[in-house]
C-alpha cells in the first residue's frame, strides 16, 4: 500500500511538473536579440533531453516501487546485472552530453567567441552600489579617461571623468537609462566602481557580471523596439534588489532625438 | 598491523559527567554531539528561511517576534533589506556547513565508521574530540553575529570579494559581522581537516580481521571517499579564508583591485583580483557539494539492501567506483559557477564538458538504486521511504544540472531562482532526506529504542510533497527570470510572479512545520519508544552485531572476524558479516 | 523609619535635585540669550550649471517629479544671487557650557532628495530621519574616521519608523548619501551653539545669541568658508552679509 501511494505521488509530481513546463505557466519573455534564438533553441533542446530523462527516471522508480512491494519469495536481480546499466549510462547519456556540448558551444560561441561587428556602437557602463550609469562617446567618438578619485556622485560625476581638462571627455554623454537603436550592433564595456554586479536583460538573453578591476566587453544586437529592465543579478549589498535601469530600444530617428536631448542636459 | 592499532586506540571507559558526555573522546558521543549540533543548526536555519519566505511573499506582514529579536534589523517586525540578506547569508552558512556537512559525514560517520570497521574507537580519539569542539566554537562565532550591532554579514555564503573584503564601507554587517564569519569558517575548515584525517586513518588502519576493502559497508566506503575530498577541498578554503581575513584586517589586497570607490571615497587598495577569490572559493565550493552528497550516497546504498532484501545490482564495485569518479571529477568542474563571471569564455567550454560528464557516474548511481528495486522484496519502513524519496529528489535535482552545466543556457538561468531550486534539490534536500533515512535507520542503535513508524511516515509524506511544492516552483519561476537574492520584488517583471511566491511561502511554512513531527518523534521515542533489539532491521553489518546502544568499546572486548561482504541478503534470510556460515549462494 | 529621618531624607533629596538643576542651568547661552544675527549670503559671479537629475532608475522617484526633473543641488542660487545651503555659525566667542537644543532637527527623504540638503545640528542634539517616499532609501553618512562621530549605513523601507540619531562631536561637514539613489547627497554640519542655514533667497538667522562679540563663519559645500566679526547687543538683531566668489 505504502509503495503504491509512493508511486502515485511520484507520478503525479512528474506529471504536474511536465505540465507546467510544457504549457509555460511561468516562462521566459519573448526574445528580442539577434543571438537569442540560438540560446532559446538550446534551452528547448535541453528541456527535451533532460525532460525525457526526468520522466523516465521518475516513472521507472515509481513503477518498480509499485510492483515490488512486500515479501514475494526469493528476490532476483535484473537480467544482465549492472553491465547494461553502465553501458547505457555511458552510451546514451554520453551521447546526449556530447550533442548538448557541441550544439551548445555553437550558441555560446555565437555570443562570446565572435568578434564584435566593426560597426558596433560603443557604450560604457558603470555599475556601482546600487545603480547603473551609461556613457556615450559623443561626436568625437572617443571616451574620456577615467579617474576613479574624481568620482563624485553628489555632483553627478558618476564615471570620474574630467571634462574641464580632458578634450575626449568634454562631449561624453552620461545617462541614467540606456537607449540603443534597433538592429544596431552594440558593444558594451562593463566597469564596476566598487563590488561585483551583473548586467541581466532577460529579453536580450544577456547576463554578464561586472568584475571590479576588469573592463568586460559584451556585444549584442536588439531586434525589437520597446522598453526593458536591466537588473543586477550579482549580490552587491543592501540595495541589490533595487539596482536596475531601463533599456529603451528605439528606432534610429528616435534614438538620435534622445541622444540630442541627453547631450543638452549634460 | 590492524591489531596493534586497535590496541593503540583502546582506552579506559571515562568516569564523570564531563568526561562522559561533554568532553568525551568516545566516537559515539562525538557523533551524537555532531548530530545534535546540526539538528539545532537546522532548526535555526529553517526559522531563518521562514522569515525570509514570509517577507518575500507578504512584504508588509509583521513577523511575530522578529521585531523583538532584532529591533534594529526588523523595526516593527518588517525586516530591512540588509537584514534579509543577513538572514540569507546565515541560512546558507548554517545549512551548508553546520548541517549538511556536519550531519551526514561527521555525525553518522563518527558514530558508525569505527563500529562498521570493527574498531573500538577512531584512530585519534582526542583529535576527534578537538574536531567537534572546534566546530562548536565555529558555530558560536557564526551565531554571535546575530548579537552584534550591525548584525550578520550580507554577502551570502559565498562571500564574494570585494564585497566581503573591503569592510564596513560596503554595507552593514560587512564590518565585525563578516570578520566573525571568516573566523567561523576558518575554524570549521580546521575541524573538517582534522576529521577527514581521522576518518582516512581509521578506515585504513583499524579494520578488523577479514574486513578487506571489498567487504567494507557501502556507508564506510562513502565516508572514506568523502574524507579524501574534504581533505583536499577544505585545505583550499582555509587559506582562502585567511587571505580574506588579511585583506580585511591586515591591509593586504589579495582580492581587492585598485581604484575602487565606495561612497565617493577612493579605497587604499591595489593589485588584487576578485576572480582569484571566486576560483579559490569554488575550487572548494564545488567539491563541497559532493562532500555533502557522497555520504548521502553511502547511507542510501547502505540502507537499500536491508529493505530490498538483496544486494545492490553490480555489488559494491559499481556504486563505489561511481562515487570515486564523482569525487575525482568534482575537482575539475568548479568553473561552471563562473560562466558569466568575466572568466575567459573559452574556459567556460573547458569547464562545461567535465561538468556534463560528471552526470555519467551520477546516472550510474541512480540506475544502480532504481534497478536494484527490480525483483526485490521491498519493505517500506521509514528509513527506506526516505531513501526512495532521496532517489526521486536526486533525479530531479540532477536534471536541473543539465541546464546549468552549459554556458549558453546558464547565461539565461544563472542567478535566477532556477539555481536555488536546483541546489536545494541536489545538495540540500537530497542530503537531508538521506540524513533522515540514516536517522530513522540508526536511531535504534544509537539510543536503544525504536522511533514511531506512523509519525515517521507522516513526516515523510508531508516533507516529500512539501519539497516538491517549494523547490519545483523555484525552478519554474527561474525560467521566468526571477532573480535570486532579492529581498523584495520591485521590478515590473517580478511582481506578476507574486502568486507563485505566496504558494512557495505557504508550502515552505507547512514543510517546516512538519519537521516538528520529526523533532517530537525523536525526543519522545528516546524515552517512550519500544526497546530496540540488537538487529531490528535484519541487517548484516557490524553495527548490528553488538548491543543497542553499543558498549563503550563497541563490542565488549570481542575481537571480530569478518567472513562476508556487507550485502548478504537473500530475501528474508541474511548472513551477518561476522557469521562463519557460508554465503547463501545466488547474488 | 522615624518621622525626622523621613524629613531629613526628603530635604536631602530636594537639595540634590536643586544641585543638579544648578549644574544644568549654568549661564552661557541661557535664558538671557535673546540676541539675534540675521543676514544674507550671496554668490558673486555666475551660477554654475546644475545638471538635471535623471531618476528613471526608480520610477517611484521619477513620478514625484511630474515631468520636470530635479536639478543638482551642489550650488543653489536664488533670485538676486542669494546662495542657499550655507551654514552660518559662531566659531569663536561663545563661552561656558551651551545647552543642547531640545527640539530635534528633522532630515527628510522626499522625492528622492534630501530635505534639507544641508542640515546643521548641535552635538548631542537629536536628529529625526524620515522617509516620505514610496521607495527604500539607505542613509549612509560618512564622518571622518577618528573624529568622534560614528559612520553608519541603515536602510529605511517604505513606512518604516523614523530613525533617531545624535552626533557626538563637532564636524564640518559629514557627507550623507543614499546608495540606492546615488544622486542623493547631503551634508550634516555638527556645530556647537546657535546656527542658521541660508534659504533659497540666501537669508539666514541665528536665534538666542547672548550679547557679545563673535567670529561668525559661513560654510558652503562648494565654496568653502568665510568669516567675519559681529557684535550682538541685547534686544537688537545684528546684521551680517557674506558674499562668496563664484569660480
Amino acid at each position: 500500500m505504502v509503495g503504491k501511494i509512493f508511486a502515485v505521488v511520484v507520478a503525479l509530481v512528474t506529471l504536474v511538473t511536465a505540465y507546467c513546463v510544457i504549457t509555460h505557466v511561468w516562462w521566459m519573455p519573448v526574445d528580442i536579440s539577434a543571438h537569442g534564438p540560438k540560446i532559446d533553441h538550446q534551452i528547448e533542446e535541453t528541456i527535451l533531453v533532460a525532460g525525457l530523462l526526468f520522466i523516465a527516471g521518475q516513472i521507472v522508480l515509481a513503477s518498480f516501487v509499485f510492483l515490488y512491494g512486500g515479501a514475494r519469495g526469493k528476490p532476483k536481480q535484473i537480467p544482465g546485472g549492472a553491465k547494461p546499466l553502465v553501458i547505457f549510462a555511458f552510451v546514451l547519456v554520453g551521447t546526449e552530453i556530447l550533442a548538448l556540448s557541441f550544439i551548445g558551444s555553437k550558441a555560446w560561441g555565437a555570443v562570446y567567441f565572435a568578434a564584435p561587428d566593426p560597426s558596433s556602437m560603443p557604450i560604457d557602463v558603470q555599475a556601482g552600489q546600487f545603480a547603473y550609469y551609461f556613457r556615450y562617446p559623443g561626436l568625437d567618438g572617443k571616451f574620456g579617461a577615467l579617474h576613479p578619485e574624481m568620482i563624485n556622485e553628489g555632483t553627478q560625476n558618476y564615471f570620474g571623468i574630467d571634462p574641464e581638462h580632458d578634450p575626449d571627455a568634454k562631449d561624453d554623454i552620461v545617462t541614467a537609462e540606456m537607449a540603443i537603436p534597433v538592429n544596431q550592433p552594440i558593444l558594451l564595456t562593463l566597469h564596476s566602481k566598487d563590488v561585483g554586479h551583473s548586467f541581466y536583460v532577460r529579453e536580450l538573453r544577456v547576463q554578464q557580471d561586472f568584475v571590479p578591476g576588469l573592463d568586460i566587453p559584451i556585444h549584442f544586437t536588439a531586434t525589437q523596439t520597446g522598453r526593458y529592465e536591466i537588473v543586477c543579478t550579482q549580490l552587491c549589498g543592501l540595495g541589490h534588489y533595487n539596482m536596475k535601469a531601463y533599456l529603451s530600444v528605439l528606432s534610429q530617428a528616435d534614438f538620435d532625438d534622445w541622444l540630442k536631448k541627453q547631450a543638452a542636459m549634460q | 598491523m590492524a591489531e596493534t592499532s586497535v590496541q593503540a586506540a583502546h582506552h579506559a571507559a571515562p568516569q564523570g559527567f564531563i568526561r562522559k558526555y561533554l568532553f568525551s573522546v568516545d566516537h559515539k558521543v562525538i557523533g551524537i554531539q555532531y548530530l545534535t549540533l546540526s539538528m539545532v543548526a537546522a532548526f535555526v536555519g529553517m526559522a531563518l528561511s521562514w522569515a525570509m519566505r514570509l517577507h518575500l511573499a507578504y512584504p508588509d506582514f509583521r513577523i511575530p517576534l522578529l521585531g523583538w529579536l532584532s529591533p534594529n534589523g526588523a523595526p516593527n517586525g518588517v525586516m530591512t533589506p540588509e537584514y534579509y540578506l543577513s538572514l540569507m547569508t546565515m541560512h546558507g552558512t548554517i545549512m551548508a556547513f553546520f548541517v549538511l556537512t556536519a550531519a551526514p559525514f561527521a555525525g553518522f560517520g563518527n558514530f558508525l565508521l569505527p563500529i562498521q570497521v570493527g574498531a573500538a574507537d577512531m584512530a585519534f580519539p582526542r583529535l576527534n574530540m578537538t574536531s567537534f569542539w572546534v566546530t562548536f566554537v565555529g558555530f558560536l562565532l557564526a551565531a554571535a553575529t546575530f548579537f552584534i550591532p550591525d548584525g550578520p554579514p550580507l554577502s551570502g555564503w559565498t562571500a564574494y570579494a570585494p564585497l566581503s573584503a573591503v569592510g564596513s564601507v560596503a554595507g552593514p554587517g560587512q564590518g565585525l559581522g563578516q570578520t566573525l564569519w571568516v573566523f567561523s569558517i576558518a575554524l570549521f575548515c580546521i575541524a573538517s581537516l582534522l576529521g577527514a584525517l581521522n576518518f582516512i586513518v581509521t578506515t585504513l588502519d583499524l579494520r578488523t580481521k577479514g574486513l578487506t576493502l571489498s567487504r567494507l559497508p557501502l556507508s564506510t566506503w562513502a565516508w572514506f571517499i568523502d574524507a579524501w575530498v574534504s581533505l583536499l577541498a577544505f585545505a583550499v578554503l582555509l587559506p582562502c579564508g585567511l587571505l580574506l581575513a588579511l585583506d580585511r584586517l591586515g591591509g593586504t589586497s589579495f582580492f581587492i583591485p585598485g581604484g575602487l570607490v565606495f561612497n565617493d571615497q577612493l579605497q587604499p587598495h591595489s593589485g588584487g583580483s576578485p576572480l582569484l577569490f571566486q576560483h579559490l572559493f569554488w575550487f572548494f565550493g564545488h567539491p563541497e557539494v559532493y562532500i555533502i552528497i557522497l555520504p548521502a550516497f553511502g547511507i542510501v546504498s547502505h540502507i537499500f539492501p536491508t529493505f530490498i532484501r538483496k544486494p545492490l545490482v553490480g555489488g559494491w564495485k559499481v556504486i563505489t567506483f561511481a562515487e570515486i569518479a564523482v569525487g575525482t571529477l568534482s575537482f575539475v568542474v568548479w568553473g561552471h559557477h563562473m560562466f558569466v563571471s568575466g572568466m575567459s569564455p573559452f574556459m567556460a567550454m573547458v569547464f562545461s564538458v567535465p561538468t556534463l560528464f560528471i552526470t555519467i557516474p551520477s546516472v550510474i548511481a541512480v540506475l544502480v538504486w532504481v534497478f536494484s528495486l527490480y525483483g526485490s522484496n521491498l519493505r517500506f519502513d521509514t528509513p527506506m521511504l526516505y531513501s526512495l524519496g532521496f532517489v526521486s529528489l536526486f533525479i530531479t535535482g540532477g536534471i536541473g544540472g543539465f541546464f546549468l552545466a552549459q554556458p549558453s543556457t546558464d547565461s539565461y538561468l544563472h542567478a535566477t531562482s532556477f539555481v536555488v531550486g536546483h541546489f536545494h534539490f541536489t545538495m540540500g534536500l537530497s542530503a537531508i532526506f538521506a540524513t533522515f533515512a540514516g536517522f530513522y535507520y540508526w536511531y535504534p542503535k544509537m539510543f536503544g529504542r525504536m522511533m514511531n513508524e506512523k509519525l515517521g511516515k507522516l513526516h515523510f509524506w508531508l516533507s516529500f510533497v512539501g519539497v516538491y511544492c517549494v523547490f519545483m516552483t523555484l525552478h519554474l519561476t527561474g525560467f521566468a527570470g526571477s532573480v535570486r537574492r532579492y529581498s523584495a520584488f520591485v521590478d515590473d517583471f517580478m511582481i506578476p510572479l507574486m502568486p507563485a511566491q505566496r504558494f512557495m511561502t505557504i508550502s515552505a511554512l507547512l514543510l517546516g512545520a512538519s519537521q516538528f513531527i520529526f523533532l517530537f518523534n525523536a525526543i519522545w521515542s528516546r524515552f517512550k519508544g519500544p526497546k530496540a533489539a540488537d538487529n531490528p532491521w535484519g541487517a548484516t553489518t557490524l553495527e548490528w552485531d553488538t548491543t543497542s546502544p553499543p558498549p563503550f568499546d563497541n563490542f565488549g572486548g570481542r575481537q571480530l572476524t569478518v567472513y562476508h561482504g556487507p550485502m548478504e541478503y537473500h530475501g528474508e534470510a541474511s548472513v551477518m558479516q561476522t557469521s562463519p556460515a557460508a554465503s547463501v549462494a545466488g547474488t | 523609619m522615624k518621622t525626622h529621618q523621613r524629613i531629613a531624607a526628603t530635604v536631602f533629596a530636594l537639595l540634590l535635585l536643586f544641585a543638579v538643576g544648578l549644574l544644568w542651568s549654568t549661564p552661557g547661552v541661557g535664558a538671557a540669550a535673546t540676541g539675534q544675527i540675521a543676514g544674507t549670503v550671496k554668490l558673486d559671479g555666475p551660477a554654475p550649471h546644475q545638471k538635471p537629475i535623471d531618476m528613471s532608475k526608480d520610477p517611484s522617484c521619477a513620478q514625484t517629479r511630474g515631468g520636470t526633473p530635479a536639478a543638482g543641488e551642489s550650488v543653489v542660487v536664488g533670485a538676486n544671487g542669494g546662495l542657499a545651503n550655507v551654514v552660518v555659525y559662531i566659531s569663536q566667542g561663545l563661552s561656558g557650557d551651551l545647552p543642547i537644543p531640545s527640539k530635534p532637527v528633522t532630515f527628510e527623504q522626499r522625492g528622492c532628495q534630501y530635505v534639507p540638503h544641508v542640515v546643521a545640528v548641535n552635538p548631542g542634539q537629536h536628529m529625526t530621519i524620515l522617509n516620505d517616499d514610496k521607495t527604500m532609501h539607505n542613509i549612509h553618512p560618512e564622518p571622518k574616521p577618528g573624529g568622534g562621530n560614528n559612520a553608519f549605513n541603515k536602510s529605511q523601507v517604505v513606512g518604516a519608523p523614523p530613525l533617531d540619531v545624535t552626533w557626538a562631536s563637532e564636524e564640518i561637514a559629514i557627507p550623507v548619501k543614499c546608495n540606492v539613489h546615488p544622486w542623493m547627497h547631503a551634508f550634516i554640519v555638527v556645530v556647537k551653539g546657535p546656527n542658521g542655514v541660508s534659504d533659497a533667497n540666501g537669508s539666514f538667522k541665528l536665534e538666542n545669541v547672548p550679547p557679545g562679540t563673535y567670529t561668525l563663519t559661513a560654510w558652503h559645500e562648494a565654496f568653502g568658508t568665510m568669516t567675519q566679526k559681529v557684535t550682538v547687543a541685547e534686544g537688537k538683531p545684528a546684521a551680517a552679509e557674506f558674499s562668496f566668489k563664484g569660480k
